[in-house]
């Protein structure tokens, strides 16, 4: 169950409009390193998390993803909103407003349309954990590309809070990963699936 | 939280709740940090008493908390992506 709370995260008022700024950042959205994926990413692999505190931690960071999905999704809709024609067509937006209008769609800055093929559930501790944590990184680095292209202070800011959550949700699935492994004897360091039953009783 | 507008107030529970955000999954993994603890139930007082005072005067902020008299007040105003709360 989630509840809903009527404000964002982080706040965003941005009073110019620039829809090409806005195909870059509607990446974030449903690209390949964007927020939807990180949600589900880990929201999906809770189920097989075998560490009850770390299935919290993914519970919890799934959470704030779809929070920064709605922040992302507010700096698009806000700087498109309102568009005439002739700014779509300088704007480069033609092509996402022949299908979208307006309205917010999730794709990547280069058109191709969300897929769970963007991320991984595993069924394995480890490798999930080490994916979450290459996944912060990647969206890091792509907020970096944004921010390199970005000269509007409102737009700047919220991008700026979202870069730094990647970096503290890396430094916990770090920890989560070394839970992970303090759990772990000797003979399995890492040689098989500690979420995997049928396995643990061969060793 | 008294004499705070309506603006100011908002921002004041933003702020609080992020407090919490960042201290939840930090304890998620550091769940014996009697400081962090001591820290989360200081700020959740707070930020309980600024929810209750904001959705007391200018309406609802959670879905859970809207107090109905004689009209649904719950998809009044603007939504937060509009950039106008």
């Amino acid at each position: 169950m989630w509840s809903y709370e009527k404000r964002l995260q982080y706040p965003v008022k941005i009073t110019q409009c620039n829809p090409r700024l806005a195909q870059v950042i509607m990446s974030q959205f449903g690209g390949p390193d964007g927020e939807l994926a990180a949600s589900q990413r880990y929201l999906s692999q809770r189920y097989s998390m075998s560490n009850p505190k770390v299935a919290g931690l993914l519970t919890d960071i799934g959470t704030e993803e779809m929070a920064h999905m709605e922040i992302v999704c507010a700096i698009v809709h806000q700087l498109t909103r309102d568009l005439t024609p002739q700014q779509i067509l300088e704007g480069g937006f033609e092509k996402y407003y022949v299908d979208h209008t307006l309205g917010l769609w999730p794709q990547s800055a280069g058109g191709i349309p969300f897929t769970s093929t963007f991320f991984q559930s595993k069924g394995d501790p480890i490798t999930d954990l080490v994916e979450d944590m290459a996944a912060e990184q990647k969206a890091r680095t792509t907020y970096d590309n944004i921010l390199r292209l970005v000269h509007d202070q409102e737009v700047c800011e919220p991008i700026k809070f979202l870069r730094q959550r990647e970096i503290n949700h890396f430094q916990r699935f770090g920890e989560a990963l070394r839970m992970i492994q303090d759990d772990l004897n000797c003979k399995n360091f890492y040689a098989f699936n500690p979420s995997f039953k049928a396995d643990l009783f061969k060793s | 939280m008294d004499g705070m507008n309506k603006d100011k107030l908002f921002a004041c529970i933003g702020a609080l709740s992020f407090v919490m955000d960042d201290l939840r999954i930090y304890l998620d993994t550091h769940p014996m940090d009697q400081e962090a603890l001591d820290y989360w139930k200081k700020v959740e007082k707070v930020r309980n008493e600024a929810v209750k005072e904001y959705t007391k005067c200018y309406g609802p902020i959670n879905m859970y908390d809207v107090d109905v008299d004689d009209r649904w007040t719950w998809a009044e105003g603007p939504w937060p992506w509009e950039g106008r709360c």
